[in-house]
């Protein structure tokens, strides 16, 4: 699950109540937010909160179903029949993760058909970690540690958010996802201990181009991140990205020791005073720009994307042609 | 194919986790017809042993209460508490009738 | 570069090889799938069957590398056996190491191939998977009680598969019956007889394919005339990948699996 905090979508401006029954409504729905009441489909909830709703979670589904194609790519080059059994299994619960969110998305009010759409036509973002490409096989075991790391630091906090189709989705998700750290840190352990000198060069070398990436999945700076404080509201959002990302990099200094790697960053240092470890200035306009559309693999996810959805169409279009013609039969008989 | 753009069904998934137990809701997916979405149910809800039996249903097969009714329908059971056996205090040597 | 590993000429270790490979090739095909299929349910549902093909190779390859300790004294771990050897010492029917759009139409592969393959191979599988309950080698038996629950699901799902698109529009008419004129040819292989099969067959080891050619035709029929598919004729071609001999796809794809095992020699993954 690789969720990305980053307000992209243009603030939406809360629209004007426009009736005291809808003022009553809204009220209510507040009342209820505030007490820590989950919200159901079909319950009334403002046009904003569908819509954030609508936005996050697609964001959410599509960057499961593009974070398949990174690690996918590795799947024919697992180096033993046990790592692509684990490989496979995980990249099919981000396919999995992805049709849990799309469902949550969908009672919304919003078809999975047309949430596709708007990722197909690059009007809808997904996590810009997956415009990063995988270049060796240490790169598969770096994201299950770092980006799986990441996301499960964002992701632990939504089972608690306040719709709850889309809190159940992501206690689904988080039961499944425990998994997938612990087998990419498992399968770096295992090089850094058991390997050659080639594979521990091989996982320094992952661990460094995906480090700072790792960090840019939290979103912009507190300071920067206008949405925020209507999420918390909302409970949408619960923790801000910076008290997550201070969380994570506490989380995987230890983690680094123990694997026997070096984290990139010189600046990384513990500060007593803080109770927290220090870490150096993040490239913002490297997260923008990817962000942006000008990562290293943008335009080819997205038309791997497109192309299987493209190429899909024949079959969707025949199963509901067949599953129409023995309907009528069977009406007919 | 006149409907070329057709989006396959949504169906509610229940999945029964052991012998003896209810079917339970645990999610939705798309299908072209309910033989898929009986395979599909098995391969998307029960990878980790989840179940041993399921049950699709289409969506817009289902009749749900209306959230605004929720008071009146749900509400006067509030105060029926001698239907629970907790409400009644019987001697000890009985109490565990 | 780590280098290939040599196989004990025998007919039953031969036997169990053709077998697991089928397993892993097949696996290594579907895997390409992983993220790229026509609807995500059906993407799930590609990737459960490759894993249990893996899981049956694997079962597979540990119990071919004790048969080789009996036969020489060399033991082989599953991935020696699934990532060391040459390509002449594959045993899989050359069906499921062709690409997953053998005619080279469609990235990332033709569906109407992909289902129709599966259903060809899961329908011989648990013909096979059948028989070798009755095996004498117990290890065997074991794994065939396992596997053979795996395979009918396969069976089920790819059968439904290919009659929805036979009989879906004339689109995906037209492309199925494209898909069986690619592959049928290679049906002929999977049921030649030779000498591997006949001792499996004498000696209780597991059945003769050649006699499996019966159901499995009578299966097909039943499932492409509910598809509305007109089966092709069988010509004088016929594969021989089960004799080690594949084709020119077996390269690329031996090259692509082994690529780390080959290139970091005593490495542990």
């Amino acid at each position: 699950m690789y969720t990305q905090a980053m307000d992209t979508a243009p603030k939406d401006a809360t629209p004007a109540v426009r009736s005291a029954d809808e003022a009553a409504l809204q009220t209510r729905f507040d009342a209820r937010i505030d007490a820590g009441e989950f919200i159901e489909a079909k319950d009334w909830m403002p046009a904003h909160y569908r819509k954030t709703l609508i936005r996050q979670i697609s964001q959410h589904a599509h960057s499961e179903i593009v974070g398949m194609l990174p690690e996918g790519n590795w799947i024919t080059r697992a180096p033993t029949l046990k790592r692509k059994a684990i490989l496979l299994a995980k990249v099919q619960d981000e396919g999995g993760h992805g049709l849990y969110l799309y469902a949550a998305a969908e009672t919304l009010g919003v078809s999975r058909d047309e949430l596709l759409e708007a990722l197909h036509s690059g009007q809808a973002k997904y996590s810009s970690i997956f415009n990063y490409p995988t270049l060796t096989w240490a790169d598969v075991g770096t994201i299950g540690w770092l980006v799986d790391g990441a996301a499960i630091m964002n992701q632990v906090p939504i089972c608690r958010c306040s719709y709850a189709p889309y809190a159940r989705a992501m206690i689904r998700i988080c039961r499944e996802e425990s998994f997938h750290q612990r087998q990419g840190f498992d399968a770096l352990l295992t090089m850094m201990q058991q390997g050659t000198d080639a594979q521990r060069a091989m996982v320094q070398d992952a661990v460094n181009r995906w480090w700072w990436p790792c960090l840019m999945m939290f979103g912009p700076p507190d300071d920067q991140s206008p949405n925020s404080a209507q999420g918390m509201r909302w409970g949408i959002k619960r923790i801000s990205n910076d008290e997550l990302r201070q969380k994570f990099v506490d989380a995987t200094v230890e983690q680094a020791r123990v694997l026997g790697v070096s984290l990139p960053d010189p600046a990384l240092q513990w500060n007593a005073a803080r109770g927290h470890w220090d870490f150096g200035a993040i490239d913002w306009s490297e997260f923008w720009q990817v962000v942006g559309g000008e990562g290293p693999c943008n335009r080819e996810r997205l038309s791997a994307r497109v192309n299987a959805w493209q190429a899909g169409a024949w079959v969707r279009e025949a199963a509901m042609a067949h599953a129409q013609k023995h309907t009528i039969q069977q009406e007919a008989a | 194919m006149n409907q070329p753009a057709q989006e396959w069904p949504l169906w509610e998934v229940f999945v029964r986790a052991r012998a003896g137990l209810d079917h339970k809701h645990c999610g939705s997916l798309h299908a072209s017809d309910a033989k898929m979405a009986i395979q599909m149910a098995r391969d998307v809800y029960t990878r980790r042993q989840e179940g041993c039996s399921v049950w699709v249903v289409r969506a817009d097969h289902i009749t749900a209460s209306d959230p605004q009714n929720k008071e009146t329908y749900f509400d006067p059971a509030e105060d029926k508490v001698y239907r629970h056996p907790s409400f009644y205090r019987l001697p000890d040597a009985v109490d565990h009738m | 570069m780590q280098a290939s590993i040599s196989i004990h000429d025998s007919p039953e270790l031969r036997y169990v090889l053709r077998l697991a490979d089928t397993c892993l090739i097949l696996a290594q095909r579907l895997g390409q799938w992983c993220g790229h299929a026509p609807v995500l349910e059906e993407d799930i549902a590609l990737t459960n069957m490759a894993l249990d093909l893996i899981g049956q190779a694997r079962a597979l390859y540990t119990h071919a590398g004790d048969l080789h300790a009996t036969l020489n004294g060399v033991r082989y771990d599953e991935d020696q056996l699934a990532f060391l050897r040459d390509e002449r010492d594959y045993f899989n029917p050359t069906l499921v190491e062709l690409p997953n759009a053998l005619d080279g139409s469609a990235a990332p592969g033709d569906f109407a191939q992909t289902v129709l393959r599966n259903c060809m191979i899961a329908s011989l599988l648990v013909l096979v998977w059948t028989a070798l309950l009755r095996s004498n080698d117990k290890a065997l038996a074991a794994i065939a009680e396992k596997a053979i629950k795996e395979a009918r699901y396969h069976q089920q799902h790819y059968a439904d598969w290919v009659v929805r698109l036979g009989d879906g529009t004339d689109v995906s008419a037209k492309r199925m019956q494209h898909a069986l004129g690619l592959l049928w040819p290679y049906v002929s292989e999977l049921f030649v007889e030779d000498a591997i099969d006949r001792a499996a067959a004498t000696q209780g080891l597991g059945p003769a394919w050649s006699t499996l050619r019966a159901s499995w035709m009578s299966q097909m029929q039943s499932v492409l005339e509910a598809a509305q598919l007109q089966v092709p004729q069988l010509n004088a071609f016929c594969s021989t990948g089960r004799c080690g001999v594949h084709s020119e796809h077996m390269g690329f794809l031996l090259a692509e699996m082994q690529h780390l095992q080959r290139a970091y020699p005593g490495a542990v993954w």
